[in-house]
């Protein structure tokens, strides 16, 4: 963290003291919370991995078994492949965006910002079905292209499927961290360069493509990564020979001691610490960000007018895939029959009616399940974040350690993991068994968006000047009520913008929950749209809770900007609240 | 290498509604080193920017060594340029920054080397070659850069405020050995600054510019001594204009002070009094009269405010140990230097 002064300023002032202090005890009950329902349950999958079911010993038979058996190496093999070819096509997307948008002054930029966040309000898995529908065998895309031009591109075959509606998804990530740091990087670095006799694809090669280098690893390091462990979008494409599928598979399928389930779990694990460690690598002590203040990023030029109708081709022709999930499903939760046809045969809202007189506990569900989870993530996220930030107790970076660990398991693992721990532990007041109690989806929702919430909180703490706090305390106020009365209302902003986040997310989780969900009364939303998804005739009301599923994350990320937003512009109305 | 000359002919430039450079004339010399002095907006920067060829095409001529350059690329004009935050590249080593301009030349990579060590050993980090410039400190950094810009032997060396970014300790002693490389070299060199201090120490020339038009150009001691406006006056150390008009070989100042003068020509309007140049007494025998209102110990000397018919006054007198000066609130007179006043229309 880049305010060592501030925690070494007030180190001691909680360490010194003998007995335990508000901050310790509070240390200590997130640090457990995260040992319960994050550490130990994915040890417990690791360990399991290599126990030998009969005899109780460490093995590596289990191991041996997995890379024996044909159907695991070749989920294995197509799990790398989809990764990979995502990563090739989502960096086939974002790279003429980005470089557009960076370079030359052009009008259409305000639209490929909006292309860097529309994908993303859709999980994939729910636009998974629509696309095949649009680009299938028999979509209309084929249909349409069999008729006049007499082929078919086999856009959604088996793997391809996966692919194709992964990099649209995923390309965000990349087109994000490339255009963020293709504007970190100062003129002069460019100018430098032309002074010294470099110019055209000479210079963006040796000068601006290594300075934007990292920050394109890491995010096709991030694409790589969520496509490996995605869970739904498989599913619902009916691909099963890929890694998290059959994790799922064997664990719901075979049962729960089924030992492959937990080395796949293991393989997950293991390709997300090195791929986030990777990315780290890459990003260390090359933070290239060479931006002078007042100084604007590169040069950008004007386009020639046959130039800006290129621009404009490339730039219609993503955003035409970029909204095909969004067209599909809006098609689907519409239409009345799709099928064999390149639209559907008539319209109505019938699904609608479906779903809200049928299936309106998803909706509940999912506004209790996210709801509860969202605020417990805030609460944790404001705690270790002034723990770590402001407090000098010891261990204290250890909790934003684990917290932020989250990211690096899978859904599919920590719902793997709790239904090993909690198995068989019954819960007082006739809640039953714990690993099927409603509660425990609240608890992975949580631990899956924490890392986003603590984010959030720690930026928004850095924000707030320490001096604010000790003017509260030199005016006789103490440290709770000056974290209550100046700190958290300063922080406001940026807890609400987590909270937002980590509900809009929290709304469409699949891959935690799938596992997790013990009766369909209980299931949330994305479960919902999994078992509606299923079958043909279910498509029509799946569509339609897809689609309130994009409404709630879209005006969650449509809040979470404006509140950012808002309190941005009333920080730069009020001088000396920055650092 | 044959020393360059640069000459700018009649040269505009406008962002937009924006007039940031109007009319601009110089001259410079071959093996010159050339200050451009003013304030920030002044258009120092902009119109250094153009002689290397960045930013949009102004009009008029750029001359380098007699070839209109007006319409060249950057990359190849050969004018080397040190940035005012450096630029250097922080994914290449201190050696392959400074051989990056010989590679981009196609020259022999057998050749590369020696060049490289030979730049690196003018300003004395040979032994940092390995390192990467963020393991540098900031003067490092800024020899590197330098080191990069002359490995590529440029016509011209064109130097953007290039010690803003050092502590004041650093930047009197990168000065100078900016100045002795200036020296070894012969390079013709341009320097921006609007430090008047870097500007007086280290060029030969300078020109002062100020909204985007040149108020005088000259050396150093001319451009202080003869100042030809209020803003050079004022931008070039501390000055006292005092408003009036002439009268019979004296200045005549609004408040009715009398001022003998040397050199005086009847159209003169303003009269300039450096602070050093005038003294205090409190016997009847100066010029102007008036009272001391605020008094400053700077160590070396004192610095007086003195309240006059014609405002405010700055006088500095030097100080000599054990002497005590003039009390806030004592009547003086001030006593003017007729050789040193000068006068402006």
């Amino acid at each position: 963290m880049s305010d060592i002064p501030q925690s070494a300023r007030s180190a001691g002032r909680f360490t010194l003291f003998p007995r335990l202090s508000g901050v310790a005890i509070t240390g200590i009950l997130i640090a457990i919370f995260l040992m319960a329902f994050l550490v130990l349950p994915v040890i417990q999958v690791i360990y399991v991995a290599f126990l030998d079911a009969q005899s109780g010993t460490m093995t590596f038979q289990n191991f041996r078994d997995f890379f024996n058996t044909s159907l695991f190496r070749e989920s294995f093999v197509n799990s790398f492949y989809v990764s990979a070819m995502s990563v090739v096509f989502a960096t086939i997307i974002a790279l003429p965006l980005a470089y557009i948008t960076t370079r030359f002054n052009f009008a259409g930029s305000a639209i490929i910002q909006s292309l860097g966040f529309i994908p993303l309000i859709m999980p994939p898995f729910v636009g998974a079905v629509a696309m095949s529908l649009l680009f299938g065998r028999n979509g209309t895309v084929n249909l349409l292209l069999d008729q006049y031009f007499g082929f078919k591109v086999p856009f959604m075959e088996g793997l391809n499927g996966v692919i194709f509606v992964q990099s649209i998804h995923y390309f965000p990530f990349i087109l994000i961290n490339l255009s963020a740091s293709l504007r970190n990087i100062d003129r002069s670095m460019e100018e430098a360069a032309q002074n010294l006799g470099s110019s055209g694809m000479r210079m963006f090669r040796r000068i601006v493509f290594p300075l934007a280098m990292p920050g394109y690893l890491a995010g096709a390091a991030l694409v790589f990564i969520k496509v490996f462990d995605d869970l739904g979008t498989p599913l619902l494409l009916n691909v099963n020979t890929m890694l998290a599928p059959q994790a799922y598979l064997r664990i719901t399928g075979v049962g729960i001691n089924d030992p492959m389930g937990y080395v796949i779990s293991f393989i997950l694990v293991a390709f997300s610490i090195f791929a986030l460690w990777t990315s780290f690598l890459f990003m260390r002590g090359k933070d290239y960000a060479t931006v002078q203040k007042g100084g604007g990023g590169l040069s950008k030029r004007d386009l020639a007018p046959r130039e800006k109708l290129v621009a404009w081709a490339v730039i219609l022709f993503i955003l035409a895939l970029v909204l095909a999930p969004h067209f599909g499903l809006m098609l689907l939760a519409f239409g009345t029959i799709w099928s064999f046809s390149p639209l559907p045969d008539g319209f109505t809202l019938q699904h609608f009616g479906t779903v809200f007189t049928t299936s309106s506990q998803y909706i509940w569900n999912t506004i209790l399940y996210a709801g509860t989870a969202a605020i417990l993530d805030v609460i944790l996220g404001v705690a270790i974040a002034y723990i770590v930030l402001r407090t000098g107790l010891i261990g204290r970076k250890w909790l934003d350690y684990m917290a932020t660990a989250a990211l690096a398991v899978p859904g599919v693992v920590l719902g793997i993991g709790y239904l090993r721990m909690f198995h068989g532990v019954q819960l007082p007041f006739g809640l039953g068994q714990m690993s099927s109690f409603w509660g425990l989806i609240i608890v992975a929702l949580a631990v899956r968006r924490l890392p986003y919430a603590l984010r959030a909180c720690m930026a928004a703490l850095q924000q707030v000047a320490l001096s604010l706090e000790e003017a509260a305390e030199s005016l006789g106020a103490n440290k709770s009520s000056t974290v209550r009365r100046i700190v958290v209302p300063l922080m406001t902003g940026g807890i609400l913008a987590g909270f937002v986040t980590s509900f809009a997310t929290a709304a469409v989780e699949l891959s935690a929950t799938i596992m997790l969900v013990g009766r369909a009364s209980d299931a949330p939303l994305a479960y919902g749209i999994y078992l509606y998804m299923q079958s043909p005739a279910g498509r029509g009301a799946g569509a339609a809770l897809g689609i309130l599923a994009v409404v709630i994350v879209a005006l969650g990320t449509y809040l979470s900007q404006r509140i950012i937003e808002k309190d941005r512009n009333r920080r730069a109305a009020a001088p000396g609240a920055e650092q | 290498m044959k020393k360059a000359g640069i000459r700018i002919e009649n040269l505009h430039l406008s962002f937009g509604d924006t007039t940031v450079l109007a009319g601009i004339e110089m001259e410079i010399h071959p093996g010159e080193f050339f200050a451009f002095l003013g304030p920030s907006g002044s258009g120092k920067s902009t119109l250094l920017r153009a002689i290397a060829g960045f930013g949009p095409r102004p009009k008029g001529r750029i001359l380098i060594d007699g070839k209109d350059v007006a319409d060249l690329p950057p990359w190849k004009r050969n004018v080397g340029m040190v940035f005012q935050s450096y630029a250097l590249w922080p994914h290449m080593t201190v050696r392959q920054n400074v051989a990056f301009g010989l590679e981009e030349r196609r020259m022999p990579r057998a050749q590369i080397g020696p060049k490289v060590e030979a730049a690196l050993e003018l300003v004395g980090l040979l032994h940092l070659a390995e390192r990467m410039p963020s393991q540098l400190s900031g003067g490092q950094q800024q020899r590197v850069a330098l080191a990069r810009t002359v490995a590529i032997e440029p016509q011209v060396l064109l130097l953007d405020e290039p010690l803003s970014n050092l502590d004041a300790a650093l930047r009197v002693q990168m000065r100078r050995e900016l100045l002795s490389l200036q020296r070894k070299l012969g390079l013709t060199t341009i320097f921006v600054t609007h430090d008047q201090e870097e500007a007086n120490t280290t060029s030969d020339r300078m020109a002062v510019l100020d909204g985007g038009v040149i108020q005088q150009i000259g050396t150093p001691q001319e451009l202080y001594d003869t100042p030809v406006n209020g803003f050079v006056a004022g931008f070039l150390g501390t000055a006292n204009v005092l408003v009036g008009h002439m009268n019979d070989g004296c200045f005549v100042t609004k408040g009715g002070n009398r001022l003998a003068v040397d050199n005086y020509r009847d159209s003169a309007r303003r009269i300039v009094l450096r602070p050093q140049s005038v003294s205090l007494t409190e016997e009847k025998r100066g010029s102007i009269a008036g009272k001391v209102t605020h008094r400053e110990f700077l160590g070396s000397q004192i610095r007086y405010l003195v309240g006059t018919a014609d405002g405010e006054i700055i006088v500095d007198t030097l100080h000599h140990a054990g002497q005590s000066g003039h009390a806030v609130g004592a009547d003086v007179m001030l006593m003017i230097d007729s050789q040193s006043a000068s006068l402006l229309d």
